[in-house]
């Protein structure tokens, strides 16, 4: 089952690919592979066939007891081939409904997604795994009715359909997450087997309300119905779709899914009838009333859902049984209806039924079709309809038998039955009949031939089993309802006439009130125009965002006031408050028992240098060059406590970044107002002072409390197998480009977006150098101490050979990619302070990025080459090399990766300092031109 | 007692990146971040406790060795906070050149 996803998903991308060859291609390509994917079932159906139930598993995430599995059983079976099967005619339709001026390429490749998606959700073992397909069916779903993204309707619609999905989708996480832990398994074969334990826990309630809740979300079951007639801006292949055998299938299917496990208990009844109930009444009502063609067929794909809900939640096998026949019988007629709708709207302009009249003279080809496809939708008898519509009167009448007020349930449902019928004639005689088109935009006529295939296709469906339902539907529909079931079947007969029987009856009562109903239809469209609007869930649904929205608004303003000071105050002093409680809530002892090294006379003297740096720096921070400097004293000790702790990597590392960052802030300060800031109020001061106390003051503590107490590290594993498998001395190297290096990888590609990011926001920026500097002074125009300028050239070979040395050796002996990377970035950035912007830029390229995208890909390639001797991504090879005069060393693959880190590191500072460099000297005024004014 | 000494240390330079973080201009509050930046390395860094003499670099006579674990997150971090100090100037650059002025909320008050 795996290889048949594959197929549909890396379709999809090769469909929209295909699709810069022309449109039709991407049809085409769309068509071949998803009959690719049916050839793939073939296999495991003639297994399933046989009685079996088929199992895949994928290895995935083995710590964390994640495997992709899938499970093919008559159920899945069932729904894979209405997924394919009529995501084919879909294709094929679509191929003539779409205008030229529509992206195919779009389109088919959304198509394949979403059938993928639907395809993993009916296919899925783990139920964690269903959960993932269930939430890309929504966001494909959203593409897919979005697609026409000019038209405000579509947006909407696409966005009440991912709310309402995706909400459901997050009550569905939770419920499969309870039901995933009283079962003790995520695997539905577990599951499935342990229904009993389930419903006698005291979570079952919540959970079962949790998994309801996602699967009504989804099948658009009252009170969450309204998101899918909104839906119905969507082109009509979509709505085809999406409407009649997948999308809002997937809530029944998991209905039919987890009904062993869940069903059986009052709870599930209530809920499950009680919500299926109500939209079935709900959605014929409504049906009736709409004068789109497709809103009609929307509400009628709602009201039908509310069907096939009703029969699970009636609970008796049969009614499953007879649940699982309406799912095949409802996609089979309700997409050709949709496609018929769409054909009559593409090809009269026109889906209104108040202008649409008399189209039989017209289209009568496309009449006759949509008519035997209507009929099977109001229960005629010898097409598919009937056979389920009676199966589940039978059942109603069966089920109501036991209950208080029983007698009620035969009631509401041939009052359902009645408006089904009503609509369905509607749709035939508005349509087809009842005199002429009224100005409609263009003259009906019939559609190509090739776009009425799909329609006649499933038309003949409705038919065959409609007439002979044991030689066409009952293999398939058996051994999907053994999937449902997991047990034996109940006996049921698919003959069409049973004898006079109340279902029967039933059937007869709401084809002539339905009749009745039609004829009346003009005062009661009077009637509903007046007071129908009570029942539009979209004007709630928009009046609760509306709120939504304001509340988060108010919730956010009086957060965030729009000054980062008070932002900063208030989130130091809930550090202050959470480090101190937590603190003053422990009751541990500041002082731990660990031993305390002594202290020693230079240590001191540095510290109290730091400190003195520091404290320097705040108090003159108005004079910022001269901050500026004294910051970077700070810096320089920050990295002799590195050299003092053991930690030269560190200290290297410190060092170079420190020489870069002045410079930097150096360039960044000529751009900053020169007239000193003005100094903060008095009592300000005092508080900033006194915060500032308390956190430093914190931060003392916290330091002083974790250093004397003992730890325990996992260290040692990487200090024994650093020279074994990562072939090198310098440990923290080899945890950064071997053991770590995926997260090394992380780090120089965030590196690279930082660099990245600059470059696009100093890529327009213009800022007025000042003429002159605080004291009035202005800039020295002399040429570049010469001096200068020839050593650093002369040493510019030296700087790089040093760097190539610390990138060589880093992995045994302090250095590495990184520090390598500083060094070389120093060196050349000495270049353009000695020579100049204009000497150093024709000598050396500005454009560093491919500088950057080389050494990432290299890093990145580096780790996949290790996949090619089966290890783990970015297991380190290596070997020894005799190099004369050197020595020996080791070739190791890690060095191709800390090379890629080098280039990263280099490119990145480059390129922020080149750019602030450049602009730099186009602020300035050049002294020739300003002598010449 | 050097413990305590790196311990005053970190907490100075946290105070004195507090301090500067609250001020009203751009550049000060770049000068606050790096220094929340020096004090949070130390931290991370001290976290593998204070060792000294015993670089972690394998070689036979060695008596014991320092936690590598942390230096490794440290030395990525140290050139992380580069970049995000890089990014916050030039931001506070962009400013400028948008509010005309270099207040942290881009109002000039002064």
């Amino acid at each position: 089952m795996l290889p048949l996803l594959l197929t549909i998903f890396a379709g999809s991308v090769f469909t929209a690919w295909v699709s810069r060859f022309g449109g039709l291609y991407a049809a085409w390509s769309a068509g071949v592979l998803t009959l690719l994917g049916l050839l793939q079932l073939v296999p495991g159906a003639v297994a399933v066939f046989a009685g079996e139930t088929l199992i895949e598993r994928l290895t995935w995430m083995p710590t964390s007891g994640l495997d992709l599995v899938f499970r093919l059983d008559g159920l899945g079976l069932l729904f894979a081939l209405l997924i394919l099967g009529i995501g084919l005619l879909v294709i094929v339709y679509a191929r003539y409904y779409l205008s030229p001026r529509d992206c195919m390429g779009r389109f088919y490749a959304y198509l394949l997604l979403f059938m993928g998606a639907m395809l993993g959700i009916v296919l899925s073992e783990n139920i964690i795994q269903l959960l993932i397909f269930w939430e890309l069916t929504s966001l494909s779903s959203f593409l897919l009715i979005s697609y026409w993204q000019y038209r405000a309707d579509a947006r909407q619609g696409a966005r009440m359909a991912l709310a309402i999905t995706g909400a459901g989708g997050m009550a569905l996480l939770g419920g499969f997450v309870l039901l995933g832990e009283i079962a003790g398994s995520y695997e539905l074969s577990t599951i499935l087997a342990s229904g009993d334990v389930i419903r006698a826990h005291p979570h079952y309630l919540p959970m079962l309300i949790l998994v309801l809740l996602g699967a009504f979300t989804k099948s658009a079951q009252f009170p969450f119905h309204f998101w899918l007639p909104n839906a119905m801006s969507a082109p009509t292949p979509v709505s085809a779709y999406l409407h009649s055998a997948t999308m809002v299938k997937a809530g029944v299917f998991l209905l039919a899914r987890l009904f062993p496990a869940l069903s059986g208990t009052p709870e599930w009844a209530w809920l499950v009838s009680g919500v299926g109930l109500t939209t079935f009444v709900l959605g014929a009502f409504m049906a009736l009333f709409q004068h789109d063609l497709k809103g009609l067929l929307a509400y009628s794909t709602m009201s039908h859902l509310g069907l096939i809900t009703l029969l699970f939640g009636i609970g008796t096998p049969l009614a499953a049984v007879a649940g699982v026949f309406h799912i095949i019988n409802h996609a089979i007629f309700k997409a050709s209806l949709f496609m018929a709708a769409g054909i009559i709207d593409h090809e009269s302009g026109s889906r209104d039924m108040r202008c649409l009249n008399g189209l039989w003279k017209h289209m009568p080809h496309t009449a006759l079709l949509a008519m035997v496809a209507a009929a099977a939708m109001a229960g005629v008898p010898l097409l598919n309809g009937f056979l389920s519509k009676e199966m589940f009167f039978a059942e109603a009448v069966s089920a109501g038998t036991h209950l208080q007020l029983g007698w009620m349930l035969p009631v509401l449902i041939t009052i359902g039955g009645i408006f089904a019928v009503a609509y369905s004639f509607r749709f035939i005689h508005d349509v087809f009949f009842n005199g002429e088109p009224i100005d409609l935009p263009k003259t009906p006529h019939e559609p190509p031939r090739w776009m009425k295939v799909p329609v006649e296709l499933l038309v003949a469906l409705c038919l065959l089993v409609g007439i002979l339902p044991s030689l066409t539907v009952e293999p398939i529909l058996r051994i999907a309802a053994a999937g449902v079931l997991q047990t034996e079947l109940p006996y049921f007969d698919l003959a069409i006439w049973h004898g006079v029987s109340p279902a029967l009856l039933m059937s007869l009562a709401a084809a002539l009130g339905g009749g009745l109903l039609y004829a009346l239809r003009g005062p009661l469209f009077i009637l509903h125009e007046k007071h129908g609007d009570f029942l539009q869930g979209k004007l709630l649904f928009e009046a609760m965002m509306t709120a939504l929205f304001a509340s988060a608004g108010s919730i956010t303003r009086r957060l965030d006031t729009g000054t980062l000071q008070r932002l900063m105050l208030s989130f130091f002093i809930a550090v202050l408050v959470l480090g101190g409680s937590g603190y003053l809530g422990s009751g541990s002892p500041l002082r731990g028992g660990r031993e305390l090294l002594a202290l020693d006379a230079i240590s001191l003297i540095a510290a109290l240098g730091l400190i003195l740096a520091a404290v320097a720096t705040v108090v003159l921070h108005r004079q910022r060059f001269v901050a500026l400097v004294l910051i970077g004293a700070v810096g320089l000790v920050v990295s002799l406590i590195f050299v003092k702790f053991s930690a030269p990597d560190l200290a290297l590392t410190q060092l170079s970044v420190e020489i870069v960052t002045i410079v930097l802030l150096l360039l960044a300060l000529y751009f900053m107002p020169q007239r000193p800031e003005r100094e903060s109020s008095h009592p300000r001061v005092l508080r900033d002072v006194s915060i500032a106390a308390l956190v430093g003051g914190g931060a003392t503590l916290l330091t002083w409390a974790v250093l004397t107490r003992p730890y325990g590290t996992i260290a040692g594993y990487f200090l024994e197998n650093a020279k074994s498998e990562g072939g090198g001395n310098n440990v923290v190297n080899v945890i950064l480009v071997d053991f770590r290096g995926f997260d090394t990888l992380g780090e120089i590609a965030v590196l690279a977006l930082a660099a990245l990011g600059i470059f696009a926001m100093l890529e327009r920026l213009q800022l007025p150098g000042p003429d002159t500097d605080e004291q009035g002074r202005r800039w020295n125009w002399d040429t570049h101490p010469a001096v200068m300028a020839s050593l650093t050239r002369l040493l510019l070979p030296l700087a790089l050979l040093v760097s190539i040395f610390i990138l060589l050796r880093g992995h045994n002996l302090p250095g590495g990619g990184f520090i390598a990377g500083l060094i070389t970035a120093v060196a050349l950035i000495m270049q353009y302070l000695a020579n100049g912007v204009t000497w150093t830029q024709s000598r050396l390229p500005a454009n560093m990025h491919p500088v950057i995208g080389f050494g990432l890909l290299l890093a990145a390639t580096t780790g996949l080459g290790s996949w090619l001797f089966g290890h783990p991504y970015l297991t380190s090879t290596f070997t020894y090399l005799d190099w004369p005069l050197v020595g020996k060393f080791e070739v190791a693959s890690a060095m191709a990766f800390d090379i890629g880190v080098y280039l990263v590191v280099v490119g990145a500072t480059l390129l922020i300092l080149i750019h602030l460099g450049l602009m730099h000297s186009a602020s300035h005024i050049a002294p020739d031109t300003e002598e010449a004014r | 007692m050097m413990e305590a000494l790196v311990a005053l240390v970190i907490g100075v330079l946290t105070a004195c990146g507090v301090y500067l973080t609250l001020r009203a201009r751009t550049f000060p509050v770049v000068l606050g971040l790096t220094f929340l930046s020096y004090a949070v390395n130390l931290f991370l860094f001290t976290m593998g406790r204070l060792t000294i003499g015993r670089p972690p670099i394998i070689h036979g006579t060695a008596a014991g060795y320092a936690d590598p674990l942390p230096q490794a997150l440290v030395l990525t971090a140290i050139v992380i906070s580069f970049a995000m100090t890089a990014f916050v100037i030039m931001l506070s650059l962009k400013a400028r050149e948008e509010l005309g002025n270099d207040h942290v909320d881009g109002k000039d008050d002064a």
